[in-house]
């Protein structure tokens, strides 16, 4: 423990001036970049993105001679370049929901507010850098994942596809893009729930208990249903071929687009009314 | 410069502030005191916006907090709950929160040595204990040079070192001409510091007024009296408007009588004094006259919940 300094006088300051929507990102590039667990979760992320397209392709290449025509048709091989982004989309959700109930529950946002008591910009700056990171962080992955699988796959010519083929370049970049929304989307879950927990297990029922859940319906409901929830909606960004039952890449991707802003609206609105 | 008028907050039916009217002036320090639970830290809340109010209005400087364009340097505020995230260093902590007013790096390693964090400063704030986590709040308080100085409970976990500090701080930003406002429930650190007390209980305000008048005016003031002839001495003394306590023999506390009196009614019967002072009531007692009403109230209240029970 340091001894106090004797100076008991505040030494004075100059007043730098206002709070602006440029110096909150900052503020929150800097609260991002600080924590550990900010770390983890990316690194974790890029390593699910890579690692699990590069197993999948090792033990579908050293396979493919004892597999069955049918096992051979199941094979894509852009389903296996992106297979770690449907792992790897936890770990950015669970951090995407951190990155604000990581405030409530430790009372940082108490701070935070009391430095911008306008509160909004807090919610944009952190939604914008956390969209940002996400998406630069994870691009690089998704086309390392791609390239790699497609070099371990090289001695099976049906499993080749050309990255300028069309919709491939589109489903790689996809990838990172659904990982950046994906991100947003359950930022603003844990801007509205306020609790991490609470946050994480909204995501996961919205995207892994509702979904299935569906199988319950009548078919035809079920189809007529089920391609407009967010899951699957946002699955269309970086799928290569879209069945009858499933929007097209486009429509699908704006519609989970309205589903990050409709929630970041709801999480606006719930932030600036309630107390802290 | 703070001013509240008519602040009231209910958390479900519970009403926490209950019409409190105040202003806390600049260039002085000033106390605001109530035991726990009596609303002091939601007022605070209150007047940083982080709570809206059901009723009434708080302004600093002129404005709702909200409406200021750089409000850390308005106010500095340390909360009574910790607000710190607990993995990030105490350095990065300051430093997300200063670069929201744009204040360079400088003045986040001036107040980390201010408050004497610099050996720490790189360690994650969740490992510090109570003592240094209410340092950073306060470097963190102080950050933007603010004109108005709002601290909940500060010398909360300080060692006695730190309590002296704190003392020395609060009344050189005072003389600065800053508006100091301190909460406490530990009245005789709040007669050590304060100018003007605000007193409340229950939400309700009780006393607003200097430090010295509160003093005096409480309780009534007491004498102490020494002499070998106590016994004798009290048998004079007493009135109907004069209470003589015999605390042990030889030692008298007089209510009632100054020291002028008492000394005058002993040297015409020739009795010796070893001592005769006037006590003043600690701020304690002032403050548990006041709101002993509050207290039985609640006592009461107690009961009747167990009762049910």
């Amino acid at each position: 423990m340091s001894t106090l300094a004797s100076i008991h006088r505040l030494p004075r300051a100059a007043h730098t001036g206002r709070v602006t929507q440029a110096r909150v990102v900052l503020s929150e590039w800097t609260k991002l970049h600080s924590l550990r667990s900010t770390r983890w979760s990316l690194f974790a992320g890029v390593l699910l993105t890579i690692a699990f397209p590069i197993i999948f392709a090792a033990v579908t290449s050293s396979h493919w001679g004892t597999m069955s025509v049918h096992e051979r048709a199941d094979r894509h091989p852009l389903d296996i370049a992106l297979a770690g982004v449907n792992v790897s989309q936890l770990a950015i959700a669970v951090l995407g929901v951190l990155v604000i109930t990581g405030e409530y529950s430790t009372g940082m946002i108490r701070a935070s507010f009391t430095a911008v008591p306008k509160r909004l910009p807090v919610l944009w700056a952190k939604t914008a850098v956390f969209g940002v990171v996400s998406f630069l962080l994870m691009l690089p992955p998704v086309l390392i994942a791609f390239f790699a699988s497609q070099a371990i796959l090289s001695r099976h010519h049906i499993l080749q596809i050309s990255f300028s083929h069309p919709g491939v370049a589109r489903s790689v970049i996809g990838g990172a893009i659904y990982l950046l929304l994906v991100g947003v989307f359950a930022l603003g879950i844990g801007a509205i729930v306020r609790n991490t927990a609470g946050g994480i297990a909204t995501f996961a029922a919205i995207f892994f208990v509702i979904p299935p859940l569906m199988n319950i319906l009548p078919t035809s409901w079920n189809n007529a249903i089920s391609q407009y929830l967010p899951s699957e909606a946002g699955r269309q960004i970086f799928s290569l071929t879209h069945g009858a039952h499933s929007l097209a890449p486009w429509p699908g991707g704006l519609l989970f687009l309205g589903y990050c802003a409709l929630t970041l609206a709801i999480a606006a609105v719930l932030l600036v009314r309630r107390d802290t | 410069m703070i001013e509240a008028q008519g602040l009231a907050k209910d958390y479900g039916d519970k009403r926490a502030v209950d019409g409190l009217t105040f202003s806390v002036r600049p260039g002085i320090v000033t106390g605001f005191l109530g035991p726990n639970g009596s609303g002091k830290s939601t007022t605070m809340r209150l007047i940083l916006g982080l709570d809206a109010p059901t009723g009434g209005d708080v302004t600093v400087n002129g404005k709702h907090y909200r409406d200021h364009a750089a409000p850390l340097h308005e106010v500095g505020a340390l909360l009574e709950a910790r607000s710190v995230h607990t993995g990030r260093s105490a350095y990065n902590h300051l430093l997300a929160l200063a670069r929201t007013h744009g204040i360079p790096r400088r003045r986040v390693d001036e107040l980390i040595d201010l408050v004497g964090l610099r050996e720490v400063a790189g360690k994650r704030a969740g490992k510090f204990s109570l003592g240094m986590g209410q340092r950073l709040g306060i470097a963190a308080a102080l950050l933007g040079d603010p004109s108005t100085v709002m601290l909940d409970e500060p010398v909360n976990g300080l060692d006695p070192e730190g309590i002296h500090w704190m003392r020395s701080l609060l009344k050189g930003l005072a003389a600065e001409g800053r508006t100091v406002f301190v909460s406490s429930h530990l009245m005789s650190e709040m007669s050590l510091t304060a100018d003007h007390l605000i007193v409340i209980g229950r939400g309700r305000k009780i006393a607003d007024t200097s430090t010295s008048e509160f003093l005096s005016a409480a309780s009534g003031n007491v004498v102490r009296v020494r002499s070998p002839q106590a016994a004798e001495l009290g048998r004079l003394l007493v009135a109907p408007d004069v209470t003589v306590e015999a605390l042990e023999p030889g030692h008298l506390e007089v209510r009632g009588l100054t020291a002028v009196q008492i000394g005058d009614v002993a040297a015409a019967n020739g009795f010796a004094l070893h001592e005769l002072t006037p006590q003043q009531a600690s701020l304690e007692e002032a403050f548990m006259d006041l709101t002993r009403e509050d207290i039985e109230f609640r006592a009461a209240e107690l009961e009747s919940k167990e009762a049910v029970a």
